[in-house]
């Protein structure tokens, strides 16, 4: 009595689901073409990191300015997480006031250069008041001074073939990376100061990554060594950072 | 159990009303993937809450300055569940907003909303809910006729968890995202602040709770077999309302 609604519901659903199927993979190639794959993608959960990665990236214009405040808004209490590293080196850079301090940068780049605290200094310096927002639920404001990356970028000759910049800490221990539109991204800075005055060692000097639109985490304290790469694929376990292994996820844009 | 004695004569009387479904496949289907993806947000909710069982007005808060409210909980940092419960999280956010949007675009499209939620003007007088009020307060079962829709209280709570408590948990979840508020900062300053989001997430979390176990209760109160049949097979039970 029904076949004439159940035959045209087979249809409707059966090519419902053929351009379902085709749509994703379409999707998948392009998403492969554009970066839009995040580091971690596999395993359960990859689905939805993928999703997030790619959503935001097409969300957000490569200029898109994570919220600026005002002076009266920096916090009073910057909150510290974590101790500064316990190593014999940099307690040797913190007593000398980090004159031997050397930043590397190496990798894809046409000019593989090593900067002084000074020599980073000496790009012009720009500032930003915004979030520092931790994952655990707690954030601060404050105001950071630095040299945009993308200066750094331009001075070494970054090349075109780079997908990812790495960066390490000096603790031995800890490092992150970010893809190309957040390296070159006008509030990703190379920080060396804070609240007018020069980085606290709590707060990762004498230079500390700041990635405004991310969560905290992505910004590493205690920076010493940067390089940029076509794949993460043989760095660390291959997830882009020792986050993803804790299940934290290498894309921290929410 | 009594309605399991299947009586031909009944079902064949019943057979117009049962051939109707209760619930639509749609509805059925993005009913269960939702359950799903809410209990999965809700306990990867408090996993990632127990690091800062801390709650803030405005734009920032941490130990040191003052909170709006303690929650009664210990600061969980060190067992690992933090890490997990936000992938977590954001994987069920993605199914729970798909099929959300799955579902009220179809709900919109086949009229579910206004057929079946939206009250009556008859509905929303003052003695129609006085009535559907003091039924509950009586505890009293819905007649068979009554449990093939919807009475007023239910609508316009299901129509809140749809059109008000779903969007604002989605959006105060947006607004602690840096990347997604450096496009959309409305998002976040409308709240007051990222940290006034948290808090309204938070709080509309508990209310969605809420709302869940008094679903379940009711369920429970109006036929429990009956009503979870409904929202799987799709129809009610043949014959009488189980005793």
């Amino acid at each position: 009595m029904s076949s004439p609604l159940s035959r045209r519901k087979l249809i409707t659903t059966g090519l419902a689901t053929a351009a379902g199927v085709s749509g994703l993979g379409v999707a998948a190639v392009l998403a492969q073409r554009y970066g839009l794959i995040p580091p971690d993608h596999g395993g359960i959960f990859g689905a939805g990191e993928t999703l997030t990665y790619a959503g935001q990236r097409l969300l957000t214009s490569h200029h898109s300015l994570a919220r600026e405040f005002n002076r009266s808004e920096i916090s009073k209490v910057a909150f510290v997480n974590g101790k500064p590293p316990q190593n014999e080196a940099y307690q040797r850079h913190v007593a000398g006031g980090f004159a031997d301090w050397r930043l590397t940068v190496d990798g894809l780049v046409a000019r593989p250069s090593s900067f002084s605290l000074a020599d980073l200094k000496r790009f012009p310096a720009r500032s930003q008041i915004t979030h520092q927002a931790c994952e655990e639920g707690w954030s601060f404001i404050a105001e950071w001074i630095g040299v945009p990356l993308s200066t750094v970028l331009n001075f070494v000759g970054v090349s075109a073939q780079a997908k990812y910049v790495v960066y390490y800490s000096l603790d031995g221990f800890w490092w992150d990376s970010i893809d190309m539109p957040d390296a070159w991204h006008p509030q990703t800075f190379l920080a060396y100061g804070m609240n007018g005055g020069e980085l606290p060692v709590d707060h990762g000097a004498p230079v500390r990554m700041k990635v405004a639109r991310q969560l905290g985490y992505k910004s590493v304290k205690y920076i010493s060594h940067i390089t940029f790469t076509d794949s993460m694929k043989h760095i660390g376990d291959g997830l882009g950072s020792p986050a993803p292994a804790a299940g934290y996820s290498w894309y921290a844009g929410i | 159990m009594a309605e399991s004695a299947y009586l031909p004569a009944v079902a064949i009387q019943n057979s117009k009303v049962l051939d109707s479904p209760r619930h639509s496949a749609l509805v059925r289907v993005t009913h269960w993937i939702h359950t799903l993806s809410f209990i999965a947000l809700v306990l990867s909710g408090i996993a990632i809450l127990l690091a800062h069982p801390r709650l803030y007005w405005g734009e920032t808060g941490a130990v040191g300055t003052p909170s709006l409210i303690d929650l009664p909980f210990p600061f969980v940092l060190e067992l690992q569940i933090r890490g997990p419960g936000r992938y977590l999280h954001f994987l069920s956010a993605w199914v729970f907003v798909l099929t959300g949007l799955l579902y009220v675009l179809s709900g919109l499209f086949t009229r579910h909303f206004w057929k079946n939620l939206v009250p009556s003007r008859v509905d929303l007088g003052w003695k129609s809910i006085r009535r559907v009020v003091s039924n509950h307060m009586h505890l009293k079962r819905p007649a068979a006729e009554e449990s093939r829709s919807y009475n007023v209280l239910q609508r316009l709570t299901y129509l809140a968890v749809v059109f008000l408590l779903s969007p604002l948990i989605i959006i105060t979840g947006l607004a602690m995202s840096p990347a997604v508020t450096s496009v959309f900062p409305v998002i976040v300053t409308v709240f007051g602040g990222q940290q006034s989001a948290r808090t309204i997430h938070f709080f509309v979390a508990v209310a969605l709770v809420l709302f869940l176990f008094v679903h379940i209760a009711m369920v429970c109160l109006a036929g429990f077999k009956n009503r979870m049949r409904a929202m799987i097979t799709g129809h009610n039970a043949a014959g009488k309302e189980p005793s």
